[in-house]
């Protein structure tokens, strides 16, 4: 009987957090009334425009990497031609959102979770309730938006970035013309594609925004405290990206 | 005559109770405070103190008992009102970092004037508690500790709030910064007639700030009167034997 009641105490568990995760989000998306607009603007910027460095570089090495390894393979079935375009779908489809979501999640979970967990931890949270202030509404509520709307962003110009990666290696190393490289990467983009990487960008920033706020606001005392809610914001964050990727590109492309 | 003999009480706690897992830490706390009284609640730590001011926040949620606020229960409904009539000097300090010394002390303001208004209002707060116009656009953590606990105490009273909680005022503060903050303390409640409830464990405090004094002890208020009667009740000579 004891893995029986294992495993139902572990189902119980898991169902009563998700759900409080769920519910949580829900208040922070929908908590807009009072409107926080100087607080959203500065996590847009935060969340947003700080991280373009990152993803940027992330994306440029990646489609300049993912150029040498189809260029590599594909001449093993005298494929080579198709590097443009396979470097093209595979970020916007795959690369640009998985990397980059796993970016900002190494960046922002992590900074998310240690600020709002700091200020639990040194009564700034019990001080805006006092200033009769709602922090899901001041802190939680602004970086849900921002995740959700600056990674899409983020995403499409790193799918941009990317490919732009690919066409440095294609035209300085693997013999490509700087028109043939660019006709043949938007000859096989359907707009499908850049759509359904730019969703999956908002799921993932929806994903690294809840993993920082809900692991910060319930940090434990102390400087441990907040050094867990830190490495479980990144942890679940990035977990959280590559299952969502999973479930999303089975809906998507099966 | 006190403010609670004179108008009744302001802020009322009855019969609060608190624990976390097996430890009781409030076991039916009876409290009242009147309109303009300035009370201090002592113990030592680790009984409660804290736990009573954020129960009576809303902060804490009490397993059992009731805060009443002008006579009437403080629902969930009621508390933002009753929140937007009172200001909080907090342990320890707890400024926002992201913020400006200004921001912080016009935090509230903010919300409904402009930033000009604001800033004016929030540097005339600092000037009360002894800080220059130049503390105004520093970050918090280019502030000294008594610096931080200053512009809190400005916040605190930044909206001229009809009720000032204080919580452990002078800790971590040298004996002359923590002299200074207790007489800040009273001369501002002196002068704007707000009602101050003080947690604290220095009795120079008390003596400054206080005109009632309540013992919380083993979760329950073990003795409540003026501060001049302290020195001949019995259940406070323990504590002030420790002085």
């Amino acid at each position: 009987m004891k893995p029986v009641r294992w495993l139902g105490r572990l189902a119980l568990r898991l169902t009563r957090g998700i759900g409080a995760v769920a519910l949580f989000t829900g208040r922070g998306l929908f908590g807009l009334h009072p409107f926080h607009g100087r607080a959203l603007l500065a996590q847009f910027i935060q969340i947003g425009w700080l991280s373009l460095p990152v993803v940027g570089l992330t994306a440029l090495f990646t489609g300049a990497a993912l150029a040498l390894q189809i260029h590599s393979g594909g001449a093993r079935f005298q494929a080579g031609d198709v590097v443009p375009a396979i470097v093209a779908i595979g970020m916007v489809r795959e690369l640009g959102p998985v990397l980059g979501g796993l970016m900002v999640a190494a960046r922002v979970a992590s900074s998310i979770a240690a600020e709002i967990g700091t200020m639990k931890v040194t009564e700034q949270i019990d001080a805006l309730v006092t200033l009769s202030t709602d922090p899901m509404r001041w802190l939680v509520t602004p970086r849900l938006w921002a995740g959700f709307l600056t990674v899409p962003l983020l995403v499409g110009v790193g799918d941009i970035i990317g490919i732009m990666g690919g066409w440095i290696v294609g035209t300085q190393s693997l013999g490509f013309t700087s028109a043939a490289y660019l006709s043949n990467s938007w000859a096989y983009l359907e707009q499908w594609d850049v759509l359904s990487g730019l969703i999956k960008g908002a799921a993932f920033g929806l994903i690294v925004a809840v993993s920082g706020c809900w692991f910060g606001m319930r940090s434990d005392r102390g400087a441990a405290g907040v050094g867990r809610a830190t490495k479980s914001a990144v942890v679940a964050a990035a977990v959280g990206i590559l299952a969502a990727n999973f479930l999303l590109t089975g809906a998507f492309f099966q | 005559m006190s403010g609670l003999a004179k108008n009744g009480p302001l802020i009322e706690t009855r019969g609060l109770t608190k624990s976390f897992g097996p430890k009781q830490v409030l076991a039916g706390v009876d409290l009242a405070v009147g309109q303009g009284e300035s009370l201090c609640v002592i113990g030592q730590s680790g009984t409660g103190k804290s736990i009573l001011l954020k129960c009576i926040l809303g902060l804490v949620e009490p397993d059992a008992g009731e805060v009443l606020w002008q006579g009437q229960r403080l629902t969930p409904a009621r508390r933002r009102d009753f929140l937007s009539g009172f200001g909080m000097l907090f342990q320890g300090a707890a400024l926002f970092d992201s913020l400006t010394v200004w921001q912080n002390v016009g935090f509230r303001l903010r919300q409904r004037m402009s930033d000009a208004r604001a800033r004016a209002i929030a540097v005339e707060k600092l000037a009360r508690v002894g800080l220059g116009p130049e503390t105004a656009d520093l970050m918090p953590a280019e502030l000294s500790g008594g610096m931080a606990k200053r512009a809190a105490l400005a916040r605190a009273i930044a909206d001229d709030p009809q009720v000032i909680f204080f919580d452990e005022p002078t800790t971590g503060l040298d004996p002359i910064r923590a002299r200074r903050i207790n007489e800040l303390i009273r001369g501002i409640v002196t002068e704007t007639g707000a009602t101050a409830i003080t947690i604290t464990h220095d009795m120079q405090s008390v003596r400054a700030i206080g005109d009632r004094v309540a013992l919380l002890q083993d979760g329950r208020i073990a003795w409540d009167g003026p501060v001049a009667r302290m020195a001949a009740a019995d259940p406070l000579k323990a504590f002030l034997g420790a002085e």
